[in-house]
């Protein structure tokens, strides 16, 4: 049988189907064994270089076998690691996992990583645990999901995960199992994630760049290897690895918008090093809108973190975003209400009776110097997702009891309301295109599992 | 509402005996006069007519008057509870007056948890006084021993079984005759009302829609008001354009004078949405605050008066440990859940005001002064408002209506605060702080104890027109604060222990100079007072190495006292408690200003280090109100304390910048929501029948705090005396 | 000229179509029990149900309510007829103030009918929405859990027993 190709040639295949057909029954069959041998040769194969050995069992080691110094290194480590955001649900005990994280390929739950011999990790030994940091494999070699983000942690030094090795091995055990996870059949076949780790992963580490004074590449590392902010704010390959050609570009997460933290952030005003800082540990930046979904447990988090560690992200993010648009200049804010209100009228009565009570100039809010709409970044993104999700779920104070505040309007609007809404805000305050497939997005919006 | 329907009161049948034999005396109560030695209870004191307190109308129907109002505390059902059964007519036969500057008693304020020992035993007096005439009437008549007869359900019953009823008698009696001290009261066993659990009269309108507050009111011709101001207590709006604001949609009026300004209009939505142009317009403060923190500030504060309590009993004793602590609090907030609001008409040469203030009378002087009126042409009525827990906005809404209503006589004004302004301009509960200093003995005894406390004035009640923001925009001066003093106090309430401590010195440090608002929050200085000295006693019975409540009772004499700590330590379990993992316990008790309700609190508390938060578990209360009167009220009022207290102690705190409060609505000033309110809370009420009333409304608030932080103090290993305690976050 | 369905009866109002519902209520139609606490969406006051969910009627333009449902306390019983929250309130005494109440129950209301068995968390998750000054917050909890159990249902994980 001829193939043709591209290039003039032909090529010519191994096993002419056609020149088969002819030989009978007896061919046919020997030709399925061979068929099916090598399938097995290659699952077989695949099998081996998938193995991972298991490290042995160690017994759980005593809480006082480890430094206070080196465990307080590592719960300081754990929160710019946002640990808990998956591995601590609500209403379970702190570590003992159960947050779902969905994926295209399924949920995922966050695992146990408590010191219990049984429903966690007490038995993992350094070793054990520092393979799965690096290489994304447990203790009994199996492999685990990419949701857990090895792909980062695998830059950690080794002190730093002797340090989180410390912390999690002295936390109090919890003697429970999160739910199975749901997985898109066959991926629930944990040896078949190696196949996606030889496509997409390879271990790494940070070398320090010269060209960057120390602060700079100390958050690099805090970022890359650790903070994993990645891990939100790039988009992901069709394999759902992080495009690397495209980092910080922006990207969907959990129906909200993490938007981008380089040369294309949309934000209107510059994301210096101060505010950033600010904004990570407090949560909110005068000049920019709260941290909300996602962003707010990072900010729960950094707002515990050594203020030295949350200096250096700031400073590295920073410096990704210098050549975005406000850190050149800072546009006058937009305010066409006239505009949007004959474009949307429904949308401009709608905002006057639900909304100008705190967003308009004269507000108690406003007049005590909490930003105004048109300051924040969602309404400038490239989609509706992040003032979708605000005006379905209100905002709770990001850090501490006291802070912005914002009741939801899931119940009170309908998705046709919201969408005047959203339409007469992106028209009032936004730069960019006209958001359209507005009452699609809201529906799916609700849709969203927390 | 003024009856209590059949189904909810629990009314006993029949009638009852009038004259115990337990009561040779009554003879000679019914020619005893007020003297020098025998003082008329309560006051009844102040106003010993008869008629001031009850009539009787023909019908029968009795008007019951109280100078005290109801704050949600549950006093008119208290006060019907009393007035039913010491009179022996029907509750649903009564109809309730309260506070009122034309028709009852001026009784003050409704505060410091007086009312059950003023005007509940004013009247508990005057009903017996009255009935005891009543039947002495019906004797004369049917010329019968005044012992033979029975009285009940609004009649008189010989033993042959005639009757007369109350209102026939009461229209041959003059009833403005003075009450006489000692008349008997009806012994516990022949009470039906005081001391069951009655369900409060006004709770049900307040479930179903019914007119209940000042908010509730719609007056025909009303207008609606909203008064003009910058965004907190020490700033003002740079400038007010009258013609402009005129010229917004529903705006109807626009009211100024000196400084005062507000706007009045038909509609509210079209007021609010006024408001929020206006105040667009630049703000200005009227004055600087100090920097830095505030408990330095008072301690270094120029001024101050001392007022010094000692007594050094035992000199010669050896002190073999000493410890010493601060303890503080912020500002607080009293955070009413509805604005303040008034309703007031001015006409016919004067003004009648519709106010939720805690004082008609004061009240009604302040505004007569404001106003420019003859007193008797001003009259104040009480009608509830949301809790306000102290000097709130009430008294200046009052004011802001008064002035707005004189501009268009003949027309109501409903006058209603909003949210920012309730935050930014109601006067705050004092920030306050102490430094105790203690020594114990070899045996492990306390020897030596100081406390030091510092506070400002904890209040600015109106007395006259400058107190009031009003008064204070139109050119008057506010009154200038003073120490109050013990037995009452203000900062120093409750700085003097229960404990029998053989030395102790008490300082209460009067700092007159004051950089925020401040007036009565409930319980006044106790708060703080009974937080830092039971935290401290835990500090000294941890350096004994005492259990703590062991450690209290080898104080501690007071058998009323010693009861309840038992009481609620038994019932937490206290002596059998094993803690779990990440949590404590604490207990705290107090008389409330050594001579109020008794409270004991134990509680658990469970920390979560990782995520930062807290919870508290059970909570175990004991507390002694004396008679009780409503067992069911009490414990609502400690229930109620307790959470609320614990909100102020482990979260709250007012802010403010250097030109202006920061505190302007409740995301900037969280509190307690539910998902952080205890898992559980059990009272136990101890009924002392006989005993005088003692109100419970601010008994629970210094042991709630003082019980937190102790279990705090268990559950993390580490001492939190700074309020609001909130070992974990930063911001 | 809008018109809105408010506990059975349609009311054709003549009123600028950007006021919050609280004000209608409160103001044309005479009604008590939705209340100003802040006007921010912040204390639940004004708490009501629009098709059967509780809304905060204080940052609810009547222009959002065409043809839906709203139901006030008013409509959920009376003095002389309660309805089941309502009753549960009255024998747990669940008020000091009482200011917060109607909107404690219009959310109560609104949980109970998505569930009548909610677990303790949920109960008070719902319920966290709104705020209470007086600390009533354990009778209130009490009546939500009578209210529950005399519905059928029964909150699970209960701190308290109904007694």
């Amino acid at each position: 049988m001829r193939v043709p190709c591209g290039g003039g040639g032909t090529l010519v295949a191994l096993h002419p189907l056609s020149d088969m057909a002819e030989t009978g029954p007896h061919r046919s069959r020997t030709i399925a064994l061979a068929v099916v041998i090598a399938l097995l040769i290659v699952v077989a194969a695949f099998l081996v270089a998938a193995y991972r050995p298991p490290i042995p069992r160690i017994k759980v080691p005593a809480r006082a076998s480890f430094d206070p110094q080196l465990v307080d290194r590592g719960a300081a480590l754990a929160r710019i690691g946002n640990c808990q955001s998956c591995h601590s649900a609500p209403n379970g005990s702190s570590y003992s996992g159960g947050v779902p994280i969905r994926t295209v390929f399924g949920t995922i739950y966050g695992s146990n990583i408590t010191p219990d011999p049984r429903h966690g990790i007490g038995n993992w030994s350094l070793a054990a645990f520092t393979r799965a940091m690096r290489k994304g494999v447990a203790r009994d070699g199996s492999h685990l999901y990419p949701a857990f983000p090895y792909d980062h942690f695998t830059r950690l030094s080794d002190g730093d995960i002797a340090a989180l090795y410390a912390f999690v091995m002295t936390l109090a055990p919890a003697a429970t199992d999160p739910p199975a996870n749901h997985l898109v059949p066959p991926l629930g076949v944990r040896p078949l994630i190696a196949a996606w780790k030889w496509i997409e992963f390879k271990p790494a580490s940070i070398t320090r760049d010269p060209a960057h004074d120390d602060m700079w590449n100390e958050g690099r590392y805090l970022v890359d290897a650790l903070a994993h902010c990645g891990s939100c704010h790039t988009p992901r390959s069709r394999l759902q690895a992080e495009d690397r050609a495209r980092r910080f570009d922006g990207a969907i997460v959990d129906g909200w918008y993490a938007p981008p933290l380089n040369g294309r952030s949309p934000a209107v005003r510059a994301w210096t090093i101060d505010r950033l800082e600010i904004y990570l540990r407090t949560g909110l930046d005068p000049h920019h809108a709260a941290a909300a979904g996602p962003m707010r447990d990072v900010a729960t988090n950094l707002a515990r973190a050594p203020v030295p560690a949350v200096h250096a992200i700031a400073t590295y993010i920073a410096d990704g975003m210098v050549t975005a648009p406000a850190a050149r200049i800072e546009p006058p804010l937009i305010d066409r209400g006239a505009l949007a209100a004959r474009q949307f009228p429904e949308g401009a009565t709608l905002f006057a009776g639900a909304c100008a009570t705190c967003h308009e100039p004269g507000a108690g809010m406003i007049v005590a110097g909490r930003p105004q709409l048109p300051l924040g970044t969602p309404l400038h993104e490239d989609n509706p997702r992040d003032v979708i999700q605000i005006i379905l779920n209100g905002l709770q104070p990001p850090v501490g009891p006291r802070g912005p505040y914002m009741p939801a309007f899931a119940d009170t609007l309908t998705d046709a309301e919201i969408a005047q809404l959203v339409g007469y805000l992106h028209a009032r305050y936004g730069n960019g295109a006209r958001w359209d497939g507005l009452e699609k997005a809201i529906a799916d919006a609700r849709k969203v599992k927390r | 509402m003024s009856g209590v329907t059949r189904r909810d009161a629990m009314i006993g049948g029949g009638v009852t005996v009038l004259f115990a034999i337990a009561h040779p005396a009554l003879a000679q109560a019914l020619k005893a006069k007020q003297t020098q030695d025998r003082r008329l209870p309560g006051d009844l004191a102040k106003y010993p007519y008869l008629d001031s307190w009850i009539r009787i109308a023909p019908d029968g129907r009795a008007t019951v008057f109280t100078g005290k109002a109801e704050l949600g505390q549950g006093l008119k059902t208290a006060l019907l509870q009393i007035a039913a059964d010491e009179l022996d007519v029907k509750p649903g036969a009564i109809t309730l007056i309260t506070a009122d500057t034309a028709r009852t008693p001026d009784e003050g304020f409704t505060a410091g948890s007086h009312s059950m020992q003023d005007s509940g035993t004013a009247l508990a007096n005057a009903a017996a006084n009255l009935r005891m005439l009543l039947a002495d009437a019906a004797a004369r008549r049917w010329n019968v021993p005044l012992d033979s007869l029975k009285t009940g359900h609004g009649i008189v019953q010989a033993a042959d079984g005639r009757t007369l009823e109350y209102g026939a008698l009461a229209a041959e009696l003059d009833l403005t005759v003075e009450a006489r001290p000692g008349v008997p009261r009806k012994r516990p066993d022949q009470l039906h009302l005081i001391g069951k659990p009655v369900r409060r009269v006004d709770i049900p309108a307040k479930l179903t829609g019914g007119s209940a507050y000042i908010h509730d009111m719609r007056p025909p011709g009303m207008l609606h008001g909203r008064v003009l101001r910058g965004p907190s207590y020490g700033t003002r709006l740079a400038t007010i354009d009258g013609a402009r604001i005129g010229a917004l949609p529903g705006v109807e009026h626009v009211i100024r004078k000196g400084d005062f300004a507000a706007i009045l209009g038909p509609r509210e939505w079209p007021l609010m949405q006024a408001l929020r142009v206006i105040a667009q317009a630049p703000w200005q403060p009227t004055r600087r605050r100090p920097a830095g923190a505030i408990a330095d500030w008072l301690i270094a504060a120029p001024g101050t008066i001392r007022t010094d309590l000692s007594q050094r009993l035992a000199p010669e004793a050896k002190p073999v440990r000493q410890l010493s602590a601060r303890y503080s609090r912020p500002y607080l907030l009293h955070g009413s859940i509805g604005p303040s609001c008034a309703v007031a008409i001015a006409g016919h040469g004067g003004l009648a005001v519709w106010t939720h203030s805690q004082g008609v009378s004061p009240l009604r002087e302040a505004l007569a002064e404001l106003c420019d009126l003859p007193l008797d042409k001003v009259h104040c009525i009480h009608v509830e408002g949301a809790g306000c827990y102290g000097h709130n906005g009430a008294d200046d809404v009052a004011a802001d209506a008064a002035l707005a209503a004189l501009a268009v006589p003949g027309r109501p004004v409903k006058m209603l605060w909003t949210r920012e302004q309730e935050h930014g301009w109601e006067p705050m509960g004092p920030a306050m702080v102490a430094e105790l200093r203690g020594a114990i003995d070899v045996a492990g005894r306390i020897v030596d104890w100081r406390h030091d406390v510092w506070s400002n004035t904890h209040s600015t009640r109106p007395a006259a027109a400058g107190d009031l923001l009003a008064g204070q925009e139109t050119g008057f001066t506010p009154t200038s604060p003073k120490p109050l003093g013990l037995p009452e106090g203000g900062g120093d309430r409750n700085a003097v222990p229960l404990y029998d401590l053989p030395n102790i010195v008490v300082a209460d440090h009067f700092v007159p100079a004051m950089p925020q608002r401040v007036s009565a929050l409930r319980s006044l200085g106790a708060h703080l007072n009974v937080f830092a000295l039971e935290s401290f006693i835990d500090e000294l019975a941890a350096a004994a190495r005492r259990d703590p409540v062991a450690f209290r009772l080898a104080h501690l004499s007071d058998p009323r006292a010693v009861d309840i700590v038992r009481r609620a330590t038994s019932r937490f379990g206290w002596a059998t408690y094993r803690p779990r993992p990440n949590s404590g316990r604490g207990f705290a008790f107090a008389r409330y200003k050594n001579l109020g309700a008794y409270c004991a609190i134990a509680m658990e508390v469970t920390v979560d280090a990782d995520r930062g938060r807290l919870l508290i578990g059970r909570v175990v209360a004991a507390v002694d109100s004396g008679e009780a009167v409503n067992p069911d009220g009490i414990r609502n009022q400690i229930e109620g304390g307790i959470v609320q207290s614990l909100s102020w102690t482990s979260l709250e705190q007012a802010t403010y910048g250097q030109n202006r409060r920061t505190t302007f609505d409740w995301s900037s000033y969280p509190i307690l929501r539910f998902d952080s309110v205890p898992l559980s809370i059990e009272i136990d009420v101890i009924d002392r029948p006989g005993l005088p009333f003692l109100g419970t409304g601010e008994a629970a608030q210094g042991p709630a705090a003082a019980a937190f932080a102790n279990a705090v103090a268990s559950a993390t290993g580490h001492r939190s005396r700074d309020m609001p305690i909130m070992p974990f976050s930063r911001a | 000229m809008i018109e809105l369905r408010v506990n059975g009866r349609t009311h054709r109002l003549d009123v600028d179509p950007s006021t919050p519902l609280l004000y209608v209520l409160r103001d044309d139609l005479q009604l008590n029990a939705a209340k100003f606490g802040c006007g921010l969406g912040q204390c639940g006051a004004c708490t009501v149900l629009v098709d059967g969910k509780a809304v905060f009627s204080c940052l609810t333009p009547i222009a959002a309510l065409a043809g839906r449902t709203i139901e006030t306390v008013e409509g959920l019983g009376t003095i002389a007829r309660p309805g089941i929250v309502q009753q549960a309130f009255n024998i747990e005494q669940a008020a000091q103030c009482g200011y917060c109440i109607a909107g404690m129950i219009a959310r109560a209301e609104a949980l109970l009918r998505t569930t009548t068995s909610p677990s303790e968390d949920e109960m008070r998750a719902a319920m966290r929405p709104s705020l209470c000054r007086c600390g009533t917050h354990m009778r209130i909890l009490r009546a939500v859990r009578r209210a529950a159990a005399t519905m059928g249902g029964g909150v699970r994980d209960a701190a308290e027993p109904v007694r």
